[in-house]
C-alpha cells in the first residue's frame, strides 16, 4: 500500500515536471517577450530601459538557464509575477482555486448521483421503454456542448422564469447576512453551472453504470444470492451495486482533466470566479505567466486527484493492493 | 459490414444525416454564395419572418442560414483534419510502443500519460494565446492533444497481436519490422481505431466550438461556436441566435456518436447484445 502510494507520487512529480518543461517550451515559441509587451504599452520607452528590465526579470540569460530558473522557482511554488494583478502568479491562481474546486465537486456530485441512479434504474428494467428512454437521454446529453446547454438553461431558468441568478458566485451589493444566508446564496448561484457541467458526465456514468450492472447481475454470486432467497432490492443494492460502481470510480479519475477543461468553459458562461475565468482573461491579455500557471496547476490538480483515486481504489478493491 | 451497419435504424439515420451535412458543407457556396460574415439585412430578424433569411439574422444583420451552412464546412473540415492528425500520431506511437516493447514502450507510454494529464482544452487555449488564433494552428493543436487514447488502444492491440503465430511466421520468413508492422499487424489492429475516429471527429468539432464560443478561435471564419458566443449578448431579446447553431452542433455530434456506436456493433457482433 505504502509502496504503491510512493511509486504513484514519484510518477506524479515526473509528470508535473514534464508539464512545466512543456509549458516553458511553449512560451519560448511566442514572438516577443514581456518587455516587448511593456514597450508596446508605452511602459518602457527606450533601449536602455528595455535592457534594464530584461536583466531585472532574468530574460537576458540563455534559454536552458532560464528553464532551470523556472523549474527551480516552480519547485518553490513560485510561478512568476503577474503584472496585471500586481501579485505573484501562484497567489492569483491559488486565490481562484476554491471556486473552481467547488464547481467541479458539485458537478461531479450531480453527475455521479444522477448517472448512477439512472444507470441502475435502466439496468433493472433492461430492454423496456424506460431503459430506452434513459439511453436516449444519455446519448442526447453526451452530444450537447456544455456551453450551449448552459446558455439554454440560463435562458429558461434565469431569464424567462427568474428562478436562478444569471451569473457570479454571490449576490453583488447585497449578499444576505449571516453564514447560513451566504452559504445558501452561493448554492443558488452554483446550481445552474453545476448541472450544466455535470449532465455530460451523468450521461457517461449512466451508460457505464447500466452496462456494469448488467454484467455483474449475470455473475454466479448473484445467482447464489437469488437462490438463497434474497429480495431483489437487496440483491441490487447490497450485492451488485458496490461491484458495479467501481468502473465509475476509474472514470472519475481518468476524466478529471476533462472536467477541469469543461469547468473553464462553464465558468466563462456564468462568470464563475474560478481558474477558467482567470485563464480566459489571461489568454485575452496575453498574460503568459498566468496562462502557464493555470496549465501547471491544472496538471497538478489532476495528478493529485488521480493519486487519491488510486489510493481510494486500493481501499475499496483489495485485489488492487496485490499488484 | 455496411449491411450490418444499416440494420441499425439509428446508425442508418445518423449516416444519412452526416451525408446531408457533408453535402451541405460541399455545396455551401451554392446555397449561400455570398461571404457569410457580410451584413445583409436588418439585425435580429426572427426565423421564418422574412423569406430572404429563413433562419433569421444575427445581432449585426448577418444571415444565420449562411453562417450555419458555411459553419458546417468549418466544422467538418476541422473535425476531419484534426482526427486524421491525431489518428496518425496515435497509430504511430501505439504501434512502435506495442511492437517493440521494453524501454521504447515505457518511454512512449510515460509521455502519453503526461499528455493525458494536462486538460487538452487548456493546452489549446494556451497555444492559441501564444501563437495567435490562426485556424491552422488550432486544428494542428487539437490533433496534437487528442491522440493519446488512440495510442493506448493501438498499443494494446499490438501487444496482443505481436506474439501470434502469423507474426512469428513473418519473422521467421525474415520480413523487416517495418513491413510486419505496416502490412501484417496494423490491418488487424485498425477496426477499433476506425470506430474511435468518429469520436475523434466529434471531439474536435466540440473543441473548436468551445474555443470559438470563448472568442478565441479564428475570427475570419464562419463558425457555429462563434455564433453561439455572439448570441449571448442578445439572449434576452433574440435567443434563437444562440439556439440555432447549438442545435447544429448537437445534431452533428449526435450523428457522429451514433454512427460510431453502430460501427462498433457492426465490427464486434459479439457485443451486440450489451
Amino acid at each position: 500500500m505504502l509502496r504503491l502510494a510512493l511509486r504513484r507520487a514519484a510518477q506524479g512529480v515526473v509528470t508535473i515536471l514534464a508539464v512545466i518543461i512543456l509549458s516553458f517550451l511553449l512560451v519560448s515559441l511566442a514572438p516577443g517577450d514581456l518587455v516587448d509587451v511593456l514597450a508596446a504599452e508605452g511602459q518602457a520607452l527606450n533601449a536602455e530601459e528595455m535592457a534594464r528590465l530584461r536583466s531585472l526579470y532574468g530574460l537576458d540569460v540563455p534559454a536552458p538557464l532560464r528553464l532551470w530558473h523556472y523549474v527551480s522557482a516552480a519547485a518553490r511554488l513560485d510561478l512568476g509575477f503577474s503584472f496585471r494583478h500586481g501579485r505573484p502568479v501562484a497567489e492569483v491562481v491559488l486565490g481562484r482555486m476554491p471556486a473552481s474546486l467547488l464547481l467541479m465537486a458539485a458537478a461531479l456530485l450531480v453527475a455521479a448521483s444522477l448517472g448512477i441512479a439512472a444507470g441502475v434504474f435502466a439496468a433493472r428494467r433492461v430492454r423496456s421503454l424506460w431503459d430506452g428512454l434513459v439511453s436516449a437521454t444519455a446519448v442526447l446529453f453526451f452530444a450537447t456542448p456544455s456551453f450551449w446547454l448552459g446558455l439554454m438553461l440560463m435562458l429558461v431558468f434565469s431569464v424567462q422564469l427568474g428562478l436562478t441568478p444569471i451569473a457570479g458566485m454571490m449576490t453583488i451589493g447585497g449578499p444576505p447576512r449571516g453564514t447560513l444566508g451566504q452559504v445558501l446564496d452561493v448554492l443558488r448561484h452554483l446550481l445552474l453551472p453545476a448541472i450544466c457541467l455535470g449532465l455530460f458526465y451523468a450521461a457517461i456514468y449512466a451508460r457505464v453504470m447500466r452496462a456494469a450492472m448488467l454484467q455483474v447481475l449475470q455473475l454466479d454470486y448473484i445467482r447464489t444470492a437469488r437462490a438463497k432467497g434474497a429480495g431483489e432490492g437487496r440483491i441490487v443494492w447490497r450485492h451488485a451495486f458496490w461491484n458495479a460502481v467501481l468502473p465509475i470510480l476509474t472514470l472519475l479519475g481518468i476524466q478529471l482533466g476533462h472536467v477541469f477543461a469543461g469547468a473553464v468553459v462553464v465558468e466563462a458562461i456564468f462568470s464563475w470566479p474560478g481558474l477558467g475565468t482567470l485563464l480566459v482573461e489571461a489568454v485575452e491579455a496575453r498574460n503568459f505567466p498566468v496562462v502557464m500557471g493555470v496549465l501547471i496547476t491544472s496538471a497538478a490538480v489532476v495528478v493529485l486527484a488521480n493519486l487519491l483515486v488510486d489510493l481510494l481504489y486500493a481501499v475499496v478493491d483489495p485485489r488492487v493492493r496485490l499488484r | 459490414m455496411l449491411r450490418r451497419l444499416f440494420r441499425h435504424p439509428t446508425a442508418a439515420a445518423a449516416a444519412l444525416l452526416l451525408l446531408a451535412l457533408l453535402a451541405t458543407a460541399l455545396a455551401a457556396d451554392v446555397i449561400a454564395p455570398r461571404n457569410p460574415l457580410r451584413i445583409v439585412g436588418r439585425p435580429e430578424i426572427w426565423p421564418f419572418a422574412d423569406p430572404r433569411f429563413p433562419l433569421g439574422t444575427d445581432a449585426l444583420g448577418r444571415d444565420i442560414l449562411a453562417i450555419i451552412v458555411h459553419g458546417a464546412r468549418t466544422a467538418i473540415g476541422i473535425g476531419l483534419v484534426a482526427a486524421l492528425i491525431s489518428t496518425g500520431i496515435g497509430v504511430l506511437v501505439g504501434a512502435v510502443a506495442g511492437y517493440f516493447g521494453g524501454w521504447v514502450d515505457d518511454l512512449l507510454m510515460r509521455f502519453t500519460e503526461v499528455l493525458q494529464t494536462v486538460p487538452g482544452l487548456i493546452v489549446v487555449l494556451a497555444v492559441a494565446a501564444v501563437l495567435g488564433p490562426d485556424i491552422v494552428t488550432i486544428v494542428v493543436t487539437i490533433g496534437l492533444v487528442s491522440w493519446t487514447s488512440v495510442a493506448r488502444m493501438v498499443r494494446g492491440e499490438f501487444v496482443s497481436l505481436r506474439e501470434r503465430e502469423f507474426v512469428l511466421a513473418c519473422r521467421a520468413a525474415g520480413m523487416t519490422d517495418r513491413r510486419i508492422i505496416l502490412a501484417e499487424i496494423l490491418p488487424n489492429a485498425l477496426p477499433p481505431v476506425i470506430v474511435y475516429a468518429a469520436v475523434l471527429v466529434s471531439g474536435a468539432i466540440l473543441f473548436e466550438a468551445a474555443l470559438a464560443f470563448l472568442g478565441l478561435s479564428d475570427p475570419t471564419i464562419a463558425s457555429w461556436g462563434r455564433l453561439i458566443g455572439e448570441g449571448r449578448q442578445t439572449l434576452r431579446t433574440a435567443w434563437f441566435i444562440s439556439a440555432i447553431p447549438g442545435l447544429a452542433i448537437v445534431l452533428t455530434v449526435l450523428a457522429l456518436n451514433l454512427l460510431g456506436d453502430g460501427l462498433n456493433d457492426a465490427l464486434n457482433p459479439r457485443l451486440r447484445d450489451r
